[in-house]
């Protein structure tokens, strides 16, 4: 059996790209060139992901609105009325709202993540592509839902005359905070949920204690500094206060607490990444 | 010359029964690992069962080690649980090596399953879009090719409608049309080819073989001998993860099918055949006997009538070992089996015409009525012709001139 040459690179052509296929051990690197270069196979899962979003439902998209909207609504009676939570001086409908709509896309990333790569099990045991595409389609597609529930924050700002200033540019690297930490967990969780199957039965439990970790319900100004700092590394905690000043106008200078849940957020998402990649290449034989 | 694929030493160990603590895992992996490296040392051909080995884990390949010629077809060859899909996989990246390594140039596409990443509530156009995507196709190569894939799926005029309203048969279609028109360097299809009638297999087939004929490297793997003996030049045969054979396709495809089940003389039927029908073939014993050109098989048929059914008749179809019918026995035209319900056994005598030596298989069937079907088993048993039916013939026979020697004479006329 003859072997190539030593030096198989310098045969390489820019057509006829050469794949070592061995045995990979410990920690690998990211690899996001490849990512990049399947840019396209992303795009399509994220569409699939929106186009049979809510196929076969009745009320289709509005689930968007729903589940944020009525979720506000409960929280609006028990939290604001009967126990007199305070709103940072806004009324608690749109406090509350602001809150449930980046925290509603950070759900929906986060769960339909984690429940991906058993999902597409199919594709898994049948094609090869770079697997970080998997958790990464359906928090992008969570933007959608995101962008329909935004217009009814919007039309309840203009019911209770708020109208943002130059803040609400902020929004942007706010939304990529959201996303991030999205992503973060939900790389986690999927490739946990490969080997344990359990994570399917924690992950409703995980989301509901996290969303009474942050300040949705209540104002992280509950808290004094450097509490409220610190209470920032949970990521999302920057992203609710961080919504809420940059439409609502509340002064409760979230600029530290972005910055810390930034930096746990790209904490996150790096352990996550890497947590992934390590895991990856038993996907298809455990799935 | 340079090679699309070479792969050395590939071994792929599964654990059954996965155990869950990752530092035990890992240390096994490590202890194997040296171990596999230490046999191998010590013989190129590592056995089976090595000693020491865990009893929890089983290696599906071993020590599997080819090349595959840029622009040529490989056929891969192996019963069930073989290692082939195990390759398959491997070479598409899809799970790693346990230990050894490939090299693959050029852009490697992998058809592993008809409809690899179709949407069920998505249309037939959405489909072939997403199912493109996922293949390796770019958007701008599948705008191209649409029209061509639509085509020839034959489904224009539902191309709009949720594949979940397609008959299986369209879907296949428009799932294997997506496939079919990939172009990779390395193309590494795994039997893929027994899909739809018996037309659109046709089509299938002469697709495949156009992709064969233009430059791409081809990793076929089929249960189809005769498919692997047109597609590939080269071929490769695996056993219980092992490349027990190789060479052209055609020989191998020829010692294979000769090893498959060719001397079995008995059968019994298995629990995984239906098992509701009123008329149930329930045993077979074959006896090849004679000498040429006057060999005789005797059949003992054993048959269980477990509901009132019409008198049946039965008849014996002799095929080669490629699958292909060469001949049928149909000895009696009315029906006399099963008149009471019970075990019925039946004997048969077929006088063979002069085959070559080769490996024939037996489908046995039962029914009343040419068009009445009780029930029907196929390959049973099989028998192998060793002896040439022309005395003193020594040089061999070839499938290629057909499996019938029929008696002829021959003399110079009168000038």
């Amino acid at each position: 059996m003859s072997s190539l040459p030593a030096g198989p690179r310098c045969e390489e052509s820019l057509d006829e790209p050469l794949t070592f296929i061995r045995p990979s051990r410990g920690w690998r690197t990211l690899d996001l060139r490849e990512l990049w270069a399947y840019r396209e196979l992303v795009y399509f899962l994220v569409w699939r992901d929106i186009k049979v979003r809510y196929k076969q439902t009745a009320l289709g998209a509005s689930w968007a609105i729903i589940q944020p909207f009525f979720t506000m609504v409960v929280f609006s009676l028990f939290f604001g009325r009967l126990a007199g939570v305070p709103s940072d001086g806004l009324p608690y409908p749109v406090f509350s709202f602001a809150a449930l709509v980046p925290w509603t896309l950070f759900a929906t990333g986060l769960t339909m993540s984690a429940a991906s790569l058993v999902g597409n099990q199919d594709l898994l045991k049948k094609v090869y592509f770079p697997r970080l595409a998997i958790p990464l389609a359906p928090v992008l597609a969570a933007v959608v839902d995101f962008a329909i529930a935004f217009t009814v924050l919007l039309g309840m700002m203009w019911f209770y005359g708020i109208v943002p200033g130059l803040e609400a540019l902020a929004l942007v690297p706010l939304l990529t905070l959201t996303l991030v930490t999205s992503l973060a967990v939900g790389l986690w969780l999927s490739a946990l949920n490969v080997r344990y199957r359990d994570v399917r039965y924690a992950l409703p439990f995980l989301v509901q204690l996290w969303l009474f970790l942050t300040p949705i319900a209540y104002p992280s100004s509950l808290l004094d500094e450097p509490w409220r700092t610190l209470y920032a590394i949970n990521p999302m905690v920057g992203v609710v206060e961080g919504f809420r000043w940059a439409l609502l106008g509340t002064d409760t200078a979230p600029g530290p607490m972005i910055l810390v849940s930034s930096l746990a957020a790209l904490a996150l998402l790096a352990g996550g990444a890497f947590y992934f990649r390590r895991l990856e290449r038993t996907f298809a034989d455990l799935v | 010359m340079s090679h699309a694929i070479v792969a050395e030493g590939i071994g792929k160990k599964y654990r059954i029964g996965a155990s869950l603590d990752p530092r035990r895992t890992l240390r096994e992996a490590i202890v194997d690992f040296v171990g596999s490296v230490a046999r191998r040392l010590r013989s190129p051909i590592a056995s089976s069962t090595g000693a020491g080995e865990a009893p929890t884990t089983f290696w599906a390949l071993r020590d599997v080690s080819f090349q595959v010629p840029k622009g040529e077809a490989l056929g891969i060859i192996g019963h069930n649980g073989a290692g082939k899909s195990t390759l398959l996989k491997i070479l598409s990246r899809i799970t790693e090596p346990t230990v050894g390594e490939a090299r693959v140039r050029g852009r490697v596409g992998s058809l592993l399953e008809v409809g690899t990443g179709f949407h069920s509530e998505l249309t037939g156009r959405e489909n072939v879009f997403l199912s493109g995507a996922v293949l390796g196709m770019k958007r701008a190569e599948i705008l191209r090719k649409f029209e061509e894939i639509v085509e020839f799926a034959e489904v224009s005029a539902f191309i709009d409608t949720p594949v979940k309203h397609y008959s299986s048969g369209m879907y296949l279609r428009l799932a294997f049309s997506v496939a079919a028109h990939l172009e990779p360097d390395v193309l590494i299809i795994d039997e893929v080819l027994a899909v739809g009638d018996e037309n659109f297999q046709h089509k299938c087939l002469g697709r495949m073989k156009t992709v064969t004929q233009t430059g791409r490297t081809v990793i076929f793997v089929s249960h189809n001998l005769s498919a692997v003996r047109t597609l590939c030049r080269q071929a490769l045969v695996l056993d219980r993860g092992q490349v027990a054979d190789r060479g052209t396709a055609v020989e191998c495809v020829q010692r294979y099918a000769s090893l498959a089940g060719g001397s079995v003389t008995e059968w019994q039927r298995p629990d995984h055949l239906p098992s509701t029908g009123a008329l149930l073939l329930t045993s077979v014993e074959s006896e090849l006997g004679g000498h040429q050109p006057h060999l005789r098989l005797d059949l003992t048929l054993q048959f269980l009538s477990r509901a009132p059914h019409p008198p049946a008749f039965v008849a014996v179809d002799i095929l080669d070992a490629l699958g292909t019918p060469l001949m049928q026995a149909l000895p009696r035209l009315d029906g006399f089996i099963g008149e009471r319900q019970g075990i019925e056994r039946v004997r048969m005598e077929i006088d063979l015409p002069p085959l070559i030596p080769d490996t024939y298989f037996l489908n046995v069937w039962a029914g009343s009525h040419n068009t009445q079907t009780l029930d029907q088993v196929e390959r049973v048993v099989g028998f192998q012709v060793t002896e040439s039916p022309t005395p003193g013939r020594a040089f061999p026979h070839t499938p290629d001139h057909g499996h019938v020697v029929p008696p002829s004479r021959v003399r110079l006329l009168d000038r």
